[in-house]
C-alpha cells in the first residue's frame, strides 16, 4: 500500500505531511480546527478580562496578589523552549531522520512535563496559600477555566505525542504517519502561542494592577 | 478486501451494523434525515401541545410548568436537532455530489459528527423520562437558567455540548471537502450556490460554535461544579451568557437560513430552465451575509441596557443585512422571469418561499430599530418573525429539498400529487398560524406567555393560530404517508428523473454507486451537465481514464467515541446529588472510553482499500444504468 512504502532519505519527499491527499486534508482541516480553538479561547479570555478581579468581598485574594513572575517566567521558558525543540523535530522529520525526530520529541515531551509540574504547583499554591479557588469567586472560576483549559490542552498534547513516538517506534517514518507527527506538532506550536497570551494578558496585565 | 458485490448483499442485522459503521457520506445523509425527521416530528409534537394549550383563553391542558418545559424543549429540538441535522443531510448527499468528489475529506469524522449528534439528542431528550425537561427557553437565560431547579437545564448544557461538538467538526469537514475536493475544472466560481452555501455557513460554524462550547462549559461548570461565572453573589455576571449565546445564536440562523437559500437558487434554476441571475453576486450575497452575520448579536439585546451607542451601532448593522438579502430575493425573481417554468411541488415551494420569507425580512428590520423593538421585544411580534423566517424559509426549504432530491437519495420519486396537497395545505397553515400572531403582538400578548384570560381581545387570534398549526400538522402527515407509499411501491426512476438537472449531481447513475464517480468528469464551466446537454452529450467528458478507486474502511469507533460522552454526562450531572456516588465513576468510565477509543483510533492503522480497475470494468459490462 502506497501509504507504507519505504523511503530513503533521497526519495523522501519535500513536505511529506502534505505528499498525500490524506495528508494534504488532515493538514487544512487541523488548520481550521485551529481557528476554532482560537475563537475558543478567544472567549475564554474575554470571560477572565471581564470577571478578573470580580470577587465577593475584599478578603478574597485579587490578580496582584496572587501572581509572582518567578514561577511563570519559568514556566514560560519551558514552554518556548519545548516549541523549538518540536521545531528540531520536525526538521528532522523532513529530512527522514526517523530517530533524530524521536531524540527531539522527547525533549519536547519531557519540557512539557515541567511546564505541567509548575503548574499543577501553581494551583495548589494558590489554593491553599490564598484560598483562591474555582469555587471561591468568579474571578476564581474564570481564573482556573482559562488556564486550565490552556493545561488540559497540554496534557492532550502530550499524550498525542507520545502515544505517536510509541506506536511508530518500530517502523519509522512513512507517508501515513508523517503528517499525524506534524499535526501534533502543529497543535503544541497552538498551545504554545495561547500561553504567550495568557502570559501577558493574565499574569503580567494582572501584576500591574 | 472489499469487492463491489460484496457491498450489495446482507441481511437485516447485516444493514443495522453497516449503517452503525458506515462511512459513505450518502449513508450518512440518511442517517441525518431519519434522525433530524424524528426530531422534526418530536419537536412538531411539542407545537402542536403549544397550540393546544393557547387555543382557547384560561386553557389548563397542561400546567404552567410542563408548558415552559414544553416551549423550551420544542425550541431547542427544533434548531439544534431538526433543522441543522435535516440541512446536514441534504449537504451530506449532494454537496459531494455536486463537485465531483468521491466522498467527503474526512469520512470518519463525519460519522463521528453524526453520532455525536444523534447521542446529544438523545441524551436531552431523556429529560422528558428522567425527572423533567429544561424550562428556561432556548435561549436558557443564566439567570433563570441558574434558578431552575432539578436536572432539565443539566440535560440542555451536556445534550447540547455533545451535540456541538459533531456540528463543529461537520462544518470543518465541509470546508476541507470543498477546498480539496473538487473536480478538475470546478474552479470556486463554477462551484453550484448550494454548495457555496454550504462552505459559507460551515465557516460561519466553525466561528460560531465556541462561544456556544463556552457558554455552555460556563454554565455546566456552574451548575453542577459550583463556579460562579453567572452569579452575581460570587462576583459573576449574567450579561455573559447573553453575549456568548447570540453571539453563536445570530450566526446560527444564518447556518440554518444560508443552506436553504442554495437549495432554492438550485430549485429556481432547474425549474425554470435558465442559468441562475446573477450568479457571481450571489456568490457575493451570500459571502457577505456570513460576515454581517458575526456583527449583529446585540440586536437580540436592545432591551438589556447596553446603551444607546451600543444600540445604534447593532441596529445599522442589522439593517445592513437586508441589503445583500434584498439581492438575492431580485436574483431568484429574475431568474424565474422569462423562463420556461414548470411548476413541480418542489418549484412551488421555492415559489411560495419568497413572499413568505420577505415577510419575515420585513419584521426583522423593524425590530432592528432599537427604539420600536422596546415595544415588540418578548411579544408575540417576535414569535411571528422568526417562525416567517425559518418555517418560511428553512422549513420550505427543506420540504422542498426533500421532494427535489429524494431521487437522489432513495433512487425514487414522492408522488406529485400528494406533494401538491402537503404543499397546499401546509403553506396555508402556515400562514394561518403566524400572521395573527404579528398582530397578537402588537396588540400586548408576551411571548412564552402559558394562558390568556377572556376580554384581552386575544380570543379569537389565538384560536385562528391553533387551527393553522393543525393544518400544518395535516400537511406533515400527508407528506409521511407519500413517503410510505413511494419506498413501498420503490419504483426506481434512475439518473436525472427531473429531466432538467444542470449540476453534477444528476449526471451519475441512479442509485448513486458508492464510489460516487468512476471517472472524475470534466468540468466546463457553471452548470456542467447542462453544458453538455446543449451539445448533444448524455455524459459527462470524463477527466481521467479507469483506475483504481481508494476507499474508506467502514468503522464503529465514531459510534464508540460518542457513546463515551454519553455515559460521562450522566455521571457530570448527577455527581452533586445527595447518595449517588456511583457518578464520578461513571464520568470516568465515559471519559475513558471515549479517550480509549480515540486512541485506538490513533495507533491502529486504517489505510482503507482499493476498488480495482478490473471490478469497475467488469461492473460497466455487466450493465448499469
Ligand atoms: C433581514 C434579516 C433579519 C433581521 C433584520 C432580523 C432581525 C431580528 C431582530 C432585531 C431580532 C430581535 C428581536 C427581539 O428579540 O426583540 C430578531 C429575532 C430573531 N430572529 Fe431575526 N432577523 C432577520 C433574519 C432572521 C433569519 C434569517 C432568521 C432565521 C433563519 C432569524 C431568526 C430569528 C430568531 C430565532 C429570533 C428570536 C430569537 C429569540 O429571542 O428567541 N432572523 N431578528
Ligand atoms: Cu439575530
Amino acid at each position: 500500500m502506497a501509504a507504507e512504502q519505504k523511503f530513503t532519505p533521497q526519495t523522501w519527499p519535500e513536505s511529506p505531511e502534505q505528499a498525500t491527499l490524506e495528508g494534504k486534508n488532515k493538514f487544512l482541516g487541523f488548520w481550521f480546527f485551529l481557528g476554532g480553538e482560537t475563537v475558543l479561547f478567544a472567549s475564554l479570555f474575554a470571560t477572565y478580562l471581564a470577571l478578573k478581579d470580580s470577587v465577593p468581598s475584599d478578603t478574597h485574594a485579587k490578580a496582584a496578589d496572587l501572581f509572582e513572575l518567578p514561577l511563570v517566567f519559568l514556566m514560560t521558558m519551558l514552554l518556548l523552549t519545548s516549541s523549538l525543540t518540536s521545531v528540531f523535530a520536525m526538521y528532522h522529520m523532513k529530512n527522514y531522520s526517523f530517530k533524530k525526530m524521536q531524540q527531539w520529541l522527547f525533549i519536547t515531551v519531557v519540557l512539557g512535563l515541567g511546564f505541567l509540574a509548575c503548574e499543577i504547583y501553581e494551583f495548589y499554591h494558590y489554593y491553599h496559600a490564598f484560598e483562591h479557588k474555582f469555587t471561591s469567586s468568579a474571578f476564581g472560576s474564570a481564573f482556573y477555566t482559562l488556564v486550565g483549559f490552556h493545561g488540559g490542552h497540554v496534557v492532550f498534547g502530550l499524550s498525542w505525542i507520545i502515544a505517536l513516538m510509541i506506536r511508530n517506534a518500530k517502523r519509522g517514518l512513512n507517508l501515513y504517519n508523517a503528517p499525524k507527527f506534524y499535526l501534533a506538532s502543529l497543535y503544541w506550536h497552538f498551545i504554545d502561542v495561547v500561553w504567550v497570551f495568557i502570559f501577558t494578558v493574565v499574569y503580567l496585565m494582572g501584576m500591574v494592577g | 478486501m472489499s469487492t463491489i458485490a460484496h457491498a450489495q448483499k446482507r441481511g437485516f442485522t447485516g444493514t443495522i451494523w453497516e449503517y452503525l459503521t458506515t462511512v459513505d457520506h450518502k449513508k450518512i445523509a440518511i442517517l441525518y434525515l431519519l434522525a433530524g425527521g424524528f426530531f422534526f416530528i418530536v419537536g412538531g409534537i411539542e407545537a402542536m401541545m403549544i397550540r393546544i394549550q393557547l387555543a382557547v383563553p384560561n386553557n389548563d391542558f397542561v400546567s404552567a410548568g410542563l408548558f415552559n418545559e414544553i416551549i423550551t424543549m420544542h425550541g431547542t429540538t427544533m434548531i439544534f436537532l431538526a433543522a441543522m441535522p435535516l440541512l446536514f443531510a441534504f449537504m451530506n448527499a449532494v454537496m459531494p455530489l455536486q463537485i465531483g468528489a468521491r466522498d467527503v475529506a474526512f469520512p470518519f469524522v463525519n460519522a463521528l459528527g453524526f453520532w455525536l449528534f444523534f447521542f446529544g439528542g438523545v441524551f436531552l431528550n431523556l429529560s422528558w423520562f428522567l425527572g423533567g425537561a429544561p424550562d428556561a427557553g432556548w435561549t436558557s437565560y443564566a439567570s433563570l437558567s441558574l434558578a431552575s431547579e432539578g436536572h432539565g437545564i443539566d440535560f440542555y448544557a451536556l445534550g447540547l455540548q455533545i451535540s456541538g461538538f459533531g456540528t463543529l467538526m461537520g462544518g470543518i469537514n465541509f470546508l476541507v471537502t470543498i477546498i480539496n475536493m473538487r473536480a478538475p475544472g470546478m474552479t470556486y466560481m463554477r462551484m453550484p450556490l448550494f454548495t457555496w452555501t454550504t462552505f459559507v455557513a460551515s465557516a460561519l460554524i466553525l466561528f460560531a460554535f465556541p462561544p456556544l462550547t463556552v457558554g455552555l462549559f460556563m454554565l455546566i461548570f456552574d451548575r453542577m461544579f459550583g463556579s460562579g461565572f453567572f452569579d452575581v453573589a460570587m462576583g459573576g455576571n449574567t450579561i455573559i451568557w447573553e453575549h456568548f449565546f447570540w453571539i453563536f445564536g445570530h450566526p446560527e440562523v444564518y447556518i440554518l437560513v444560508l443552506p436553504a437559500f442554495g437549495i432554492f437558487s438550485e430549485i429556481f434554476p432547474t425549474f425554470a430552465r435558465k442559468r441562475l441571475f446573477g450568479y457571481s453576486s450571489m456568490v457575493f450575497a451570500t459571502v457577505l451575509i456570513g460576515f454581517l452575520g458575526f456583527m449583529v448579536w446585540a440586536h437580540h439585546m436592545f432591551t438589556t441596557g447596553l446603551g444607546p451607542v451600543a444600540n445604534a451601532i447593532f441596529a445599522v448593522a442589522t439593517m445592513a443585512i437586508a441589503v445583500p438579502t434584498g439581492i438575492k430575493i431580485f436574483n431568484w425573481i429574475l431568474t424565474i422571469w422569462g423562463g420556461s417554468i414548470k411548476f413541480t411541488v418542489p418549484m412551488l415551494y421555492a415559489v411560495a418561499f419568497i413572499p413568505s420569507f420577505v415577510m419575515g425580512g420585513v419584521t426583522g428590520v423593524m425590530q432592528a430599530a432599537a427604539p420600536a423593538d422596546y415595544q415588540f421585544h418578548d411579544s408575540y411580534f417576535i414569535v411571528a418573525h422568526f417562525h416567517y423566517v425559518i418555517v418560511g424559509g428553512i422549513v420550505l426549504g427543506l420540504l422542498g429539498g426533500a421532494h427535489f432530491y429524494w431521487p437522489l437519495m432513495f433512487g425514487t420519486m414522492l408522488s406529485e400529487k400528494l406533494g401538491k396537497i402537503t404543499f397546499v395545505l401546509f403553506l396555508v397553515g402556515f400562514h394561518l398560524t403566524f400572521f395573527i400572531q404579528h398582530f397578537l403582538g402588537l396588540m400586548g400578548m408576551p411571548r412564552r406567555v402559558w394562558t390568556f384570560l377572556e376580554g384581552q381581545g386575544l380570543a379569537t387570534g389565538n384560536l385562528i393560530s391553533s387551527i393553522g398549526a393543525a393544518f400544518m400538522a395535516l400537511g406533515i402527515i400527508v407528506l409521511l404517508v407519500n413517503i410510505v407509499i413511494t419506498q413501498k411501491k420503490n419504483i426506481q426512476v434512475g439518473r436525472d428523473p427531473w429531466e432538467d438537472g444542470r449540476t453534477l449531481e444528476w449526471a451519475i447513475p441512479s442509485p448513486v454507486p458508492f464510489y460516487n464517480f468512476k471517472q472524475l468528469p470534466l468540468v466546463r464551466g457553471l452548470d456542467p451537465f447542462w453544458i453538455e446537454k446543449m451539445e448533444g452529450k448524455t455524459d459527462m467528458t470524463p477527466a481521467e481514464p479507469v483506475g483504481d478507486i481508494h476507499m474508506p474502511n467502514n468503522s464503529f469507533v465514531p459510534f464508540v467515541i460518542s457513546l463515551g460522552l454519553f455515559v460521562a454526562a450522566f455521571g457530570a450531572m448527577y455527581h452533586a446529588d445527595e447518595g449517588k456516588d456511583w457518578a464520578i465513576p461513571v464520568l470516568i468510565i465515559g471519559m475513558l472510553i471515549t479517550f480509549g477509543a480515540m486512541l485506538y483510533r490513533s495507533v491502529k492503522d486504517d489505510h482503507g482499500y482499493h476498488i480495482h480497475k478490473e471490478d469497475l470494468l467488469d461492473e460497466a459490462e455487466g450493465g448499469t444504468r
